[in-house]
C-alpha cells in the first residue's frame, strides 16, 4: 500500500526570526506564484523593439556553396539581416578554446548551425523571414556517433589518462576477470525558459544586455569582443533564469552576441528568444558516452585492478568538453577504492551541436561505468550488489587514495549507507521483493542502493574565486550584489540568510540585486555547485567588513571595548547600552562611516598537476546514498519507480528546505536522464526530438509515491566552508543511478529458475521501456542458450 | 454575415476582440496584446503547461432536482488555444488570483510547501491547482481522507491527473504534490465564488443573442457559428476552411509549423455538437464533446476506456480536445480510434442537410486521409453500450506514463463462453498508417479455446496483420514485440481470478472513489 510521501522539515510555518539553518522560503516565491516574477522575455518592450530569428544549417557536415538572402531581406517586417561579414570584432566565441563561430559562411559542422540572423518587428515575422533563405550546400558525410569518431580518430582535444599502480598486471593476476561496455545517452537541459537575451544600445556605443545566463561576465566579454569595444561599455544584467542546469553556462552568450550585433547595426533594442525546437536543435546537451571496462576482482568482489576507457561525444567544438571529460574521469571511481587503476578519456568530435555543461558536468557519466561494474561483479558472483559496493568503498585510514592521488578525507560513506539501509529496511524489502517476484508471472521488482561522492571545486583553478558588493542604506536596508546567478537553486535566498546572519537582522532587510557586471566584475559562472560556497563567502566577507566598521564606530561612540559589542536580533548591545540596528546605521552615516563594501573569496588548498594527473583538485567531497525500488512489466518493458529513500550530506545546511528541494529535483532529473529522456537523430544528423511531445522529461506520476529524503545530521563540513555547509546543486543528480541499477536488478529477477552464473544484464541508457524489454528478452535468450548448451 | 465580435470576461472586465489575427493564440494575446506576462511560453505545443490559464463557463448543475446555473472551471494550454475559445467565457490567469495582498489558497500552499524553484513553470502549476481545487470535492471530504487510505489514494490520483500536464524541471514534484494536498484541504471561499452570480449574468449576456461570431483580420477569417445549420452552410461555403474543435493538434501547425490558416470554423458554440444522449443501446456523443465531458459516461460504460482516457494528453488537453477531433484528425496514433473501432462505433456525418452513417473502422482510408467528403463534417459518434458478456481490454504503451503519445495502443473486445472465444474485435494504433483492425489475429482466435497454443498462434499472426514503422518513439521491432505480448497480457488478465496480483505498472487496480 502506498504511503504519503514525506520529507524532513519542509513546511515553512515559522515566521519568526529567520537566519542560517532555517527553511526560509525562496526570496521570489510570492512573485513566482503571482506571476509577478520577471524573466528576460517579460520585460516591458520599448519603442522600436525588434525581434530576432536565426537561420540554421540544414545539413550536418559540408560547405555553403551559395547563399541568397534577398527574399529574407524583403520579407514583411524585416529591418536588418546579418551574416558573418557583419561581425566587426571577434567572430569566434569559443569559451576556452576557439571553435565556435558565431555565424558560419563556409564550413558547416552540425545540423542547426547558425548562418545568419534577422531582426524584424515581431517574433513571428522574424521567424517567417528566415524560412525564405535559399542556401545551397556541398554536403559531406557527417561523423555522428562515437564509434565513427573513434574509427576516424576524430578528437576535439587530445586524450588524457590518469593512473595509479599497474592495472594490466593486477587484472591478469586476479581470480576473476570481467569486461563490458555501456552506452550512456545524452540529455537535453529542458530549462522551462529557453535561451533569451534582450539588448539595448547605449549612448557611448556600448550595450545594455539582459541575458538569461549563468555567466554574465562572459556574456559581457563576448558582446564586447564581437563589437570590438572595451568590456566597460557593456553591462549585463541578469535577474533570474527559468532554469539553467549548465545549459546557460557558455551557450547563452551567442544569442546575446547576435542580438548585440543587430542592435549595433540598427541602433534599436533587439530581443532574441529561441523557440523550443530551435533551442533544442541548436544548443548542446549532456555528453553521450560510450564507456568500456576491464576489471579483475577476488571472490568477495573486491576490485584488484581496473582499466576504464571513457569516450565522450563532444559534438563539433571544444566548448567545455576538455573539463567535462576530465570530470567524468575524476568520478569514474565514485565511492570506490580502485587499486591499480588506469582511466583514459577520449574527446570525440562529431557533427552534432556542441555538447556542454549539464548538472554533474561529466561526473554522472563517469560514475555510471563504475556502478555498472559493481552490478556486473555482483551478478557474476551471485552476490547482493550492495555487498560488493560495501566491499569496495574507500577506507578511512587506508585504501583512501583516488586515481588522481587525492586523499579522501571526509569519508562518511559507510556510516551513511548503514543508516540508509536500516531506515529504508533494505534487507526486509529485498525479501519481500523475492516473494512478490515468485508470485507474479509478468511484473517483477528490483531494488538497489547506490552511493555518490562528488568533488567540489572548479577543476579550472582560477574560477574558484568570487566577489560581492554590499550597500547599506540609511534606513538599515541592505542591497547585496554578488557574482552568482539565480536559476531557481535558491542562491539569493541563502546569500540573504548569510548577510542577515552576519548582522543578526531580519532577512526582510536584505535584498539581493540582479546579477550585474557593473556591480561585481569578472565573476565566475554559477556552476560546479559552487554558487553558495564561493559567493556566500564573498558576501560574508563584505558584510564582515561593514560590521567591523560599525563595531569600531560603536566602540568609540559608546566608549566600550569592541569585545563587549554584540549584534543580536536587530539590536546592538554595547556593554550596558543598546541601540537598534537602524539607529546605529543612521548614526554611523552621520559620523561619515562608509556603509558599502566589496568582499572577495578564493578557495584554499586546491592544486592540480594535470600533466601528471596528480593533486588535490577538490576542496572537499559531497556525499549521499539512495535506495530505489522499481516495478517492471516483463511483457511491455514499462516500469515505475515505487519508492526512493535518500540520505544526503550537505554539511550544516544553510537552508534545509532549499537543500531538500535540490536533492529531490536533482534525483528526478537524474532519473529522467537514465530512463525516459531519449534524444533521437536521423541518419543525416538532424535532431528529431525537438520538443516535449517527443522528448519526455519526468512528469508528476514519475515521481515515486514514497519519496523520503533525509539530510545527514551533525555533519559539519570539516573544511571551513560557509557556515560549514556543503555544495548541493549537482551531487544529488547522481543518486538516480540507483533507479537504473534497480531496473537491472528487476530485469535479472525476470529470469525463471536458477540463474546461470556469469549472466550479464546489458542496459544502455536511457533505459526506455523498449530497452528494458530488449534486455529482458536478451537475458532470457542467453539463459536458454546456457541451459541448452 | 453577422459581424458580432468575440467577447469574453478578462477576470471581471468585458473584453471585445477586434483587429487580431484569427490565428493568434490566447497566450500571444495575453502576452503581446494585453501585456500580461505571468503566463509563460515553455514549448508552444501544449506539452509543458507553463502557459496554463483557466476558462470559466456557465453550466447547468447535473442534479435533476434543482436546475441551477453554476460556473465550471477548466484549465487550458493557452499556447495552443485560438481566440475563438474565449467567446462567452471568463478567462482567469495567474494575475487574477491574488486579492490585494492576500494570496489565493493555492498560491499560499505553493509558497508554504516550497513548491517553486526557478518559478517559470509555477504560474502554470498555480492555475492547474486552481482548476483542480475548483473541480475536486470539498475540503470536508478530503479531511475525512486523512483517515481513510482509499480516499487518500484517490486524492493522490486526482492530483496526478490534475497536474500531469505541467512539467517542472527543478523540484522533482514532491513539494508541488504537497502543496496540492494542502490546497485541497482548505475551504476558503474565494472571490470567484463570491462573484459567481454576477459573473454568470455577465457571461449569459454575451451569448444571449446566440448569433454567429466572426473575426476578420490580415486577410484571415475565423467563424464561430451558433447552430448546426449555420455550421453546415459554412462548411459547404468554405470547403477549404479548417474545422476547429479542441485545436490541440491543429494549433501546432501554426505555433510549430508557422502555417497561416486562411479560414477557421470553430465548432465550440454549436450547441447540438456539445450534447451527449443515450438510448437503450447507444451512446451518442456530439463531435464537440470534450474528452473531459464524456469521461464519466465512458468510464461508467467501459471502465477500461475511461482509465485509458486519463492517460490521453493531460487535463488541459482533455478539457479542450474532443472525441470528434480525435477521429477527424485521423492520426495513426490517436488514442480513441482503436477503441472505437473495436467497439464497433459509428459516425454520423453531415453535409448540408444530408446525414449519413459510417463505421469508424471504414472512416480511415490512408495516413491522414478519411472518407470525409468536401463540405462534410462529423456530427456525432455513436458508441454501442457495453455488453456485459463481453470484455474490453485497452493498453496504452508509451515512453512516459503521463501526457505521452502512444507508441502502441491495443484494444481487445471479446466474448468467451466456457473458455471458448466466440466473439473478438482487435484494433491497434501505432502499428500502421491508420488505426486498424487485426483481422488475421482475430481469425486465429475466433472459435478457439483460450490456451497458450491459441495465444501463440494469435501472436504469430500479428506479423501478417502489421508492418509497423520505426520512429522517435520506438523501433518497428519493439512495436511488433509489444503488440504481440499485449495479446498474452490481455488473456492473462482475463483469466486472472486473484485481484491481489497486479498486472499493470500504472496501478489500474486502484478504484477512484469520487467518480460520481
Amino acid at each position: 500500500m502506498r504511503k504519503l510521501s514525506k520529507s524532513a522539515e519542509q513546511k515553512n510555518t515559522n515566521n519568526s526570526f529567520s537566519t542560517v539553518g532555517r527553511s526560509v522560503k525562496h526570496e521570489s516565491a510570492e512573485m513566482h506564484v503571482t506571476g509577478k516574477a520577471i524573466y528576460t522575455d517579460d520585460q516591458l518592450e520599448t519603442a522600436g523593439q525588434l525581434h530576432t530569428a536565426v537561420g540554421m544549417a540544414t545539413i550536418a557536415s559540408g560547405h555553403i556553396k551559395s547563399m541568397d538572402l534577398s527574399a529574407v531581406k524583403t520579407s514583411p517586417g524585416v529591418v536588418a539581416v546579418i551574416t558573418l561579414d557583419d561581425v566587426i570584432g571577434h567572430s569566434d566565441i569559443g569559451a576556452v578554446f576557439p571553435g565556435d563561430p558565431i555565424l558560419s559562411k563556409d564550413v558547416i559542422e552540425f545540423y542547426g548551425q547558425a548562418i545568419f540572423a534577422v531582426a524584424a518587428t515581431s517574433h513571428e515575422l522574424a521567424k517567417r523571414a528566415v524560412a525564405l533563405a535559399k542556401i545551397n550546400y556541398l554536403e559531406s558525410t557527417p561523423v555522428l556517433t562515437i564509434e565513427q569518431a573513434l574509427a576516424k580518430q576524430s578528437f576535439i582535444r587530445p586524450p588524457h589518462t590518469m593512473k595509479r599502480g599497474n592495472s594490466k598486471a593486477a587484472i591478469k593476476k586476479a581470480k576473476h576477470q570481467l569486461n563490458g561496455n555501456l552506452a550512456i545517452g545524452g540529455q537535453e537541459h529542458f530549462y522551462l525558459e529557453g535561451q533569451v537575451a534582450s539588448v539595448i544600445p547605449t549612448e557611448d556605443g556600448g550595450m545594455m544586455v539582459y541575458s538569461s545566463s549563468q555567466h554574465p561576465a562572459e556574456v559581457q566579454k563576448l558582446v564586447a569582443e564581437v563589437l570590438a569595444i572595451p568590456f566597460n561599455r557593456v553591462v549585463v544584467d541578469m535577474k533570474r533564469m527559468g532554469g539553467g542546469f549548465g545549459g546557460k553556462e557558455t551557450q547563452a552568450a551567442g544569442w546575446a552576441c547576435l542580438a548585440a550585433i543587430l542592435a549595433d547595426k540598427t541602433q534599436q533594442p533587439v530581443k532574441i528568444r529561441l523557440n523550443r525546437s530551435d533551442d533544442m536543435m541548436m544548443t548542446g546537451k549532456r555528453h553521450p558516452f560510450q564507456s568500456h571496462y576491464q576489471v579483475g576482482f577476488d571472490d568477495s568482489g573486491v576490485i584488484e585492478g581496473i582499466d576504464l576507457l571513457l569516450n565522450g561525444n563532444c559534438g563539433y567544438s571544444p566548448d567545455l568538453s576538455d573539463a567535462i571529460v576530465d570530470r567524468a574521469m575524476f568520478h569514474a571511481d565514485n565511492c570506490y577504492y580502485l587499486d591499480n587503476v588506469s582511466i583514459t578519456g577520449n574527446r570525440c568530435k562529431t557533427n552534432t551541436a556542441s555538447n556542454t555543461a549539464f548538472r554533474g558536468f561529466g561526473g554522472p557519466q563517469g560514475m555510471m561505468i563504475i556502478e555498472c561494474v559493481m552490478d556486473d561483479i555482483a551478478l557474476y558472483l551471485g552476490l547482493d550488489s550492495l555487498q560488493v559496493r560495501k566491499a569496495n568503498l574507500y577506507g578511512i585510514d587506508d585504501r583512501n587514495i583516488t586515481p588522481y592521488h587525492q586523499k579522501v578525507e571526509d569519508n562518511n560513506l559507510a556510516k551513511m549507507i548503514a543508516r540508509l539501509e536500516g531506515n529504508a529496511q533494505y534487507s526486509q524489502r529485498r525479501q519481500d521483493i523475492a516473494v512478490f517476484n515468485a508470485n507474479n508471472p509478468f511484473l517483477k521488482k528490483g531494488i538497489a542502493l547506490t552511493p555518490v561522492k562528488f568533488g567540489i571545486s572548479f577543476t579550472a583553478q582560477h574560477l574558484n574565486q568570487a566577489g560581492a558588493l554590499i550597500n547599506m542604506y540609511t534606513d538599515g536596508s541592505i542591497e547585496v550584489s554578488h557574482g552568482g546567478t539565480e536559476m531557481g537553486q535558491g542562491l539569493h535566498t541563502k546569500i540573504a540568510q548569510i548577510v542577515a546572519q552576519v548582522f543578526s537582522i531580519d532577512i526582510d532587510n536584505i535584498k539581493v540585486s540582479a546579477t550585474r557586471t557593473d556591480k561585481v566584475p569578472n565573476a565566475s559562472p554559477t556552476a560546479a555547485s559552487s554558487g553558495t560556497d564561493l559567493n556566500g563567502k564573498a558576501a560574508q566577507n563584505a558584510a564582515q567588513t561593514i560590521k567591523q566598521r560599525l563595531i569600531d564606530f560603536t566602540a568609540q561612540h559608546f566608549s566600550v571595548n569592541s569585545e563587549d559589542i554584540v549584534f543580536e536580533r536587530n539590536i546592538i548591545k554595547a556593554g550596558e547600552q543598546t541601540i537598534s540596528f537602524v539607529e546605529l546605521v543612521q548614526k554611523a552615516y552621520f559620523a561619515r562611516i562608509s556603509l558599502s563594501s566589496t568582499g572577495f573569496y578564493r578557495t584554499p588548498k586546491i592544486y592540480y598537476d594535470r600533466e601528471n594527473a596528480k593533486g588535490r583538485p577538490f576542496f572537499y567531497y559531497a556525499m549521499g546514498a539512495s535506495i530505489s525500488e522499481v516495478l517492471i512489466d516483463t511483457l511491455t518493458g514499462e516500469y515505475k519507480l515505487l519508492q526512493a529513500d535518500i540520505l544526503h550530506d550537505v554539511g550544516d545546511s544553510i537552508n534545509p528546505a532549499i537543500d531538500i528541494g535540490q536533492i529531490e529535483g536533482g534525483f528526478i532529473q537524474g532519473m529522467g536522464w537514465l530512463t525516459t529522456e531519449e534524444l533521437h537523430w536521423n541518419t543525416k544528423g538532424r535532431l528529431l526530438t525537438t520538443g516535449p511531445a517527443t522528448y519526455k522529461i519526468p512528469a508528476i506520476s514519475d515521481a515515486p509515491k514514497v519519496f523520503n529524503v533525509e539530510l545527514l545530521q551533525d555533519s559539519a563540513n570539516r573544511e571551513s566552508t560557509i557556515y560549514h555547509s556543503k555544495a548541493v546543486g549537482e551531487p544529488p543528480f547522481m543518486l538516480a543511478i540507483s533507479v537504473w541499477s534497480a531496473l537491472r536488478e528487476a530485469i535479472a529477477n525476470s529470469l525463471e529458475g536458477e540463474r546461470k552464473q556469469g549472466l550479464t544484464v546489458e542496459l544502455d541508457t536511457p533505459a526506455t521501456p523498449e530497452r528494458v524489454l530488449k534486455a529482458i528478452q536478451s537475458i532470457a535468450d542467453k539463459q536458454k542458450v546456457a541451459k541448452n548448451g | 454575415m453577422s459581424d458580432n465580435n468575440i467577447q469574453f470576461l478578462l477576470n471581471n472586465e468585458l473584453r471585445t476582440i477586434v483587429n487580431c489575427d484569427p490565428n493568434m493564440t490566447v497566450l500571444n494575446y495575453l502576452r503581446q496584446v494585453l501585456n500580461r506576462k505571468g503566463s509563460k511560453e515553455g514549448c508552444a505545443s501544449g506539452d509543458c503547461g507553463a502557459c496554463t490559464a483557466v476558462l470559466a463557463e456557465v453550466s447547468c448543475s447535473t442534479k435533476a432536482t434543482s436546475e441551477k446555473e453554476q460556473l465550471t472551471y477548466k484549465s487550458i494550454n493557452t499556447c495552443i488555444t485560438f481566440l475563438s475559445a474565449l467567446h462567452g467565457k471568463q478567462l482567469l490567469t495567474v494575475e487574477d488570483l491574488q486579492q490585494g495582498k492576500k494570496l489565493h489558497a493555492v498560491q499560499q500552499a505553493m509558497v508554504d510547501c516550497h513548491g517553486s524553484q526557478c518559478g517559470f513553470c509555477t504560474p502554470g502549476f498555480v492555475m492547474s491547482l486552481f482548476s483542480l481545487n475548483k473541480n475536486l470535492p470539498t475540503a470536508k471530504i478530503y479531511n475525512a481522507a486523512a483517515k481513510d487510505e482509499t480516499l487518500e489514494l484517490s486524492l493522490e490520483q486526482d492530483i496526478e491527473h490534475g497536474l500531469a500536464g505541467n512539467l517542472c524541471r527543478c523540484t522533482g514534484y514532491r513539494a508541488i504534490t504537497a502543496a496540492a494536498k494542502e490546497a485541497c484541504f482548505t475551504d476558503d471561499v474565494d472571490q470567484f465564488e463570491l462573484q459567481a452570480a454576477s459573473t454568470i449574468s455577465q457571461l449569459k449576456a454575451i451569448t444571449a443573442t446566440n448569433d454567429m461570431v466572426a473575426l476578420h483580420s490580415e486577410g484571415k477569417s475565423l467563424y464561430i457559428p451558433a447552430t448546426l445549420d449555420e455550421l453546415a452552410n459554412l462548411v459547404e461555403l468554405y470547403p477549404q476552411a479548417k474545422l476547429l474543435a479542441g485545436g490541440t493538434d491543429l494549433a501546432l501547425s501554426v505555433t510549430q509549423g508557422m502555417a497561416q490558416i486562411q479560414s477557421l470554423i470553430a465548432l465550440g458554440n454549436v450547441n447540438e455538437l456539445t450534447q451527449i444522449s443515450e438510448t437503450e443501446h447507444t451512446l451518442s456523443i456530439g463531435a464537440m464533446v470534450s474528452y473531459q465531458a464524456c469521461h464519466q459516461l465512458l468510464t461508467r460504460e467501459y471502465p477500461e476506456f475511461g482509465q485509458m482516457l486519463y492517460r490521453l494528453g493531460s487535463t488541459q488537453v482533455r478539457n479542450a480536445g474532443t472525441l470528434g477531433g480525435n477521429v477527424g484528425n485521423a492520426s495513426p496514433i490517436g488514442d480513441t480510434p482503436p477503441v472505437l473501432i473495436a467497439l464497433g462505433a459509428k459516425l454520423v456525418l453531415r453535409r448540408g442537410q444530408r446525414t449519413r452513417i459510417l463505421s469508424v473502422e471504414n472512416f480511415f482510408v490512408d495516413y491522414k486521409v478519411t472518407q470525409l467528403e468536401e463540405g462534410e463534417f462529423i456530427q456525432s459518434i455513436e458508441i454501442p453500450k457495453s455488453d456485459k458478456r463481453k470484455q474490453l481490454k485497452v493498453f496504452k504503451i508509451s515512453k512516459r506514463l503521463d501526457d505521452d503519445i502512444s507508441t502502441v495502443l491495443a484494444c481487445f473486445y471479446l466474448k468467451l463462453v466456457d473458455q471458448k472465444i466466440v466473439e473478438v474485435q482487435i484494433a491497434f494504433g501505432g502499428m500502421a498508417g491508420i488505426p486498424k483492425r487485426a483481422f488475421l489475429c482475430e481469425k486465429a482466435l475466433l472459435g478457439k479455446t483460450n490456451c497458450p497454443e491459441t495465444i501463440a498462434a494469435a501472436m504469430a499472426s500479428l506479423a501478417q496483420d502489421f508492418t509497423p514503422l520505426s520512429d522517435v518513439r520506438a523501433s518497428s521491432e519493439y512495436r511488433m514485440q509489444v503488440a504481440k505480448n499485449l495479446i498474452k497480457k490481455c488473456f492473462y488478465e482475463i483469466s486472472q481470478a486473484s485481484t491481489n496480483v497486479e498486472t499493470r505498472v500504472e496501478s489500474f487496480s486502484v478504484q477512484r472513489a469520487f467518480n460520481a
